[in-house]
């Protein structure tokens, strides 16, 4: 049976989430949290080689206790178990201290074939913890998985969208894909599924769970490298703002003159 | 022992198929200046199948360049390369390491940031070194609102690097430098195999100096022709906002904003764009914008410099053929 693990990261609804530019930050009231939408592609190519292999799928958070609601999202799309980081001591974590404590929850769930992680994370965007939880199991990865052309249960063979090209590969189990928005269109939950999974009891593990894996020194803000100094409200590019009405030909041939004038045509025909 | 010094400012420098990346040498203008700023020297690595351009990586600034050479780095591999680069990081001990991040980059860079458990800034648009000295990797955070100013207190200080946010480093033919050969390891089997190579070459927007992009206001996927004719005398690309992308019209590989691709062209057309925050994260660096759109109130007018308030089926026909008399009339 093959053991299929996608960790999955809640996050604001970035398309809905208020920016306040007075205190540069994100007003996280101002959305529903979710699932982050790239997991949801990760969690969708697990239950597609869950239905053709066989398998079991684990889905792994790590986040607050308000997190439960995206883990049982998660069972309501078909993963068989999940389970939620959360503790005061994960918190405050970077890329590398975030990846460690997900790679040590793997160890702990013990042997796995297979981990799917979305390429990125909407909120965080930096798609490290993938490659790095990869890096920590000492298992090989494959990143920007845009289609899975073979399935079976000790191998894939996938399209890896690097060096401006596709490149075809085959990855031995155990390892880790990070999957694009092309692989696949996630199916939505059925309702009834969606009614279970709202009932249903998700496994908290702490650091107390994980402790005779790790040091503490390795995760949460201590074991985070990187700090944020400082916040700046991005600044806005100065824009000309020239707005032009009426006619679409005299309009046309006004912004034609205008890019002439000010030397923009000339910039792109050299 | 290689030769060469320990510490310094390091950058990676991408190859593909032995043709060096246009990042890498933005690397190395930025990396000059900080290794300058700090008093050091600036290294690069090159693993390569094909060392014929390594002489260029030193006109364009590196004091040296660690060069190994195989056949196998014809392949996108990063287990390999991660295995390559460790060996000489662990040695050499970089203070800075700057990669480029491209899909390669953005892959590879985590699994050495992991290894050698220090930190990683992703995406970085400015690099700085502020007055005590100290290194600071700045970031877009929350679809570009704000820039996050980040520092590390591992060494080496990782940063992954946006294409085209910096300038190339200029040529100079009379810069020295060293070349430090180093020999190639080779792979543990097994893991990944690399069949085959789609003969396809991906689209790359990020390339493009002009990009016409259309949104909600188009009515038919075939109207993706009226962009294209409108590209074409600026030997430009099309590309595409969220929901045209979501509903199949067009590939994701022409989508601009912040799930899609970032660009900053020369210029940008927008179509029919109304111009929601995740389309203005993926365009909003252009250098100049130009925005056609029938709704005055269209949000996309507030980042233009130039706007015609009108319809894009009527609008972008007439600029076609002005622009077609423009740049045909210029190449003859």
């Amino acid at each position: 049976m093959t053991e299929i693990i996608v960790p999955v990261k809640q996050v604001p609804d970035i398309e809905k989430v208020k920016f306040d530019r007075g205190e540069g930050r994100i007003d996280r009231s101002s959305a529903e949290s979710e699932p982050n939408p790239f997991d949801l592609n990760a969690l969708e190519e697990a239950v597609v080689l869950k239905e053709r292999v066989g398998g079991r799928i684990t889905a792994l958070s790590m986040g607050p206790p308000q997190a439960e609601s995206t883990l049982q999202k998660t069972l309501a799309r078909g993963a068989d178990r999940a389970i939620l980081l959360t503790d005061r001591s994960f918190a405050a974590a970077d890329t590398l201290a975030t990846s460690v404590t997900l790679a040590t929850a793997i160890k702990k769930i013990g042997d796995f074939d297979l981990i799917i992680c979305g390429e990125k994370t909407v909120d965080g965007d930096t798609g490290q913890i993938g490659p790095e939880i990869a890096q920590l199991l000492d298992i090989p990865h494959v990143a920007y998985v845009s289609e899975v052309l073979e399935r079976n249960d000790s191998s894939l063979e996938v399209s890896s969208d690097v060096w401006g090209k596709s490149y075809i590969k085959r990855l031995n189990f155990p390892g880790l894909i990070t999957v694009t928005k092309d692989v696949n269109e996630p199916r939505l939950p059925k309702l009834k599924d969606m009614l279970e999974a709202r009932e249903a009891e998700i496994e908290r593990w702490g650091f107390e769970d994980l402790s005779s894996l790790v040091e503490k020194d390795r995760i949460g803000y201590e074991g985070s490298p990187t700090s944020v100094d400082e916040i700046e409200v991005a600044p806005e590019a100065e824009r000309k703002g020239e707005i032009i009405r009426g006619d679409p030909s005299k309009a046309a041939a006004e912004l034609v003159e205008k890019l002439e004038k000010d030397g923009i045509l000339e910039e792109v025909k050299t | 022992m290689t030769e060469g010094e320990t510490g310094g400012v390091w950058t990676f420098s991408e190859q593909r198929n032995g043709k060096i990346h246009p990042v890498s040498y933005e690397l190395l203008g930025k990396g000059r200046e900080i290794a300058d700023e700090l008093g050091t020297d600036l290294s690069t690595v090159l693993l390569t199948p094909d060392g014929s351009e390594t002489e260029e990586l030193i006109h364009r600034g590196a004091d040296r360049v660690y060069l190994s050479e195989s056949p196998a780095f014809g392949e996108p591999d990063e287990d390999l390369f991660k295995k390559n680069l460790l060996s000489l990081l662990e040695e050499k001990e970089p203070e800075i390491f700057l990669i480029g991040a491209t899909n390669f980059g953005r892959s590879l860079a985590p699994r050495i940031a992991a290894a050698l458990k220090t930190g990683l800034t992703a995406d970085c648009t400015g690099l700085e070194i502020d007055d005590e000295g100290r290194f600071v990797q700045i970031r877009p955070a929350f679809t570009g609102n704000v820039l996050a100013h980040i520092h590390t207190s591992t060494r080496p200080q990782m940063s992954t690097v946006r294409y085209r946010e910096f300038e190339e480093a200029e040529r100079d033919p009379e810069n020295s430098g060293e070349i430090v050969r180093v020999p190639p390891e080779t792979k543990d089997g097994g893991r990944v195999d690399i069949l085959r190579v789609s003969e396809e070459e991906e689209i790359s927007l990020e390339d493009e100096e002009v990009i016409v992009s259309g949104g909600r206001g188009l009515k038919d996927p075939k109207d993706f022709e009226l962009l294209e004719g409108l590209a074409t005398p600026l030997e430009g690309e099309i590309g595409a906002s969220r929901p045209l992308v979501d509903d199949g019209w067009i590939d994701r590989g022409y989508q601009v904003g912040y799930s899609g691709r970032r660009v900053k062209p020369k210029i940008y057309i927008a179509c029919g764009i109304s111009g929601a925050s995740q389309h203005l994260a993926g365009m909003k660096d252009s250098e100049n914008i130009v925005a056609i759109n029938s709704d005055p109130s269209a949000p996309i007018f507030g980042v233009s410099d130039y706007g015609i308030v009108g319809d894009l089926y009527q609008v972008v026909p007439e600029l076609t053929e002005l622009l077609e008399e423009r740049c045909g009339s210029n190449e003859g």
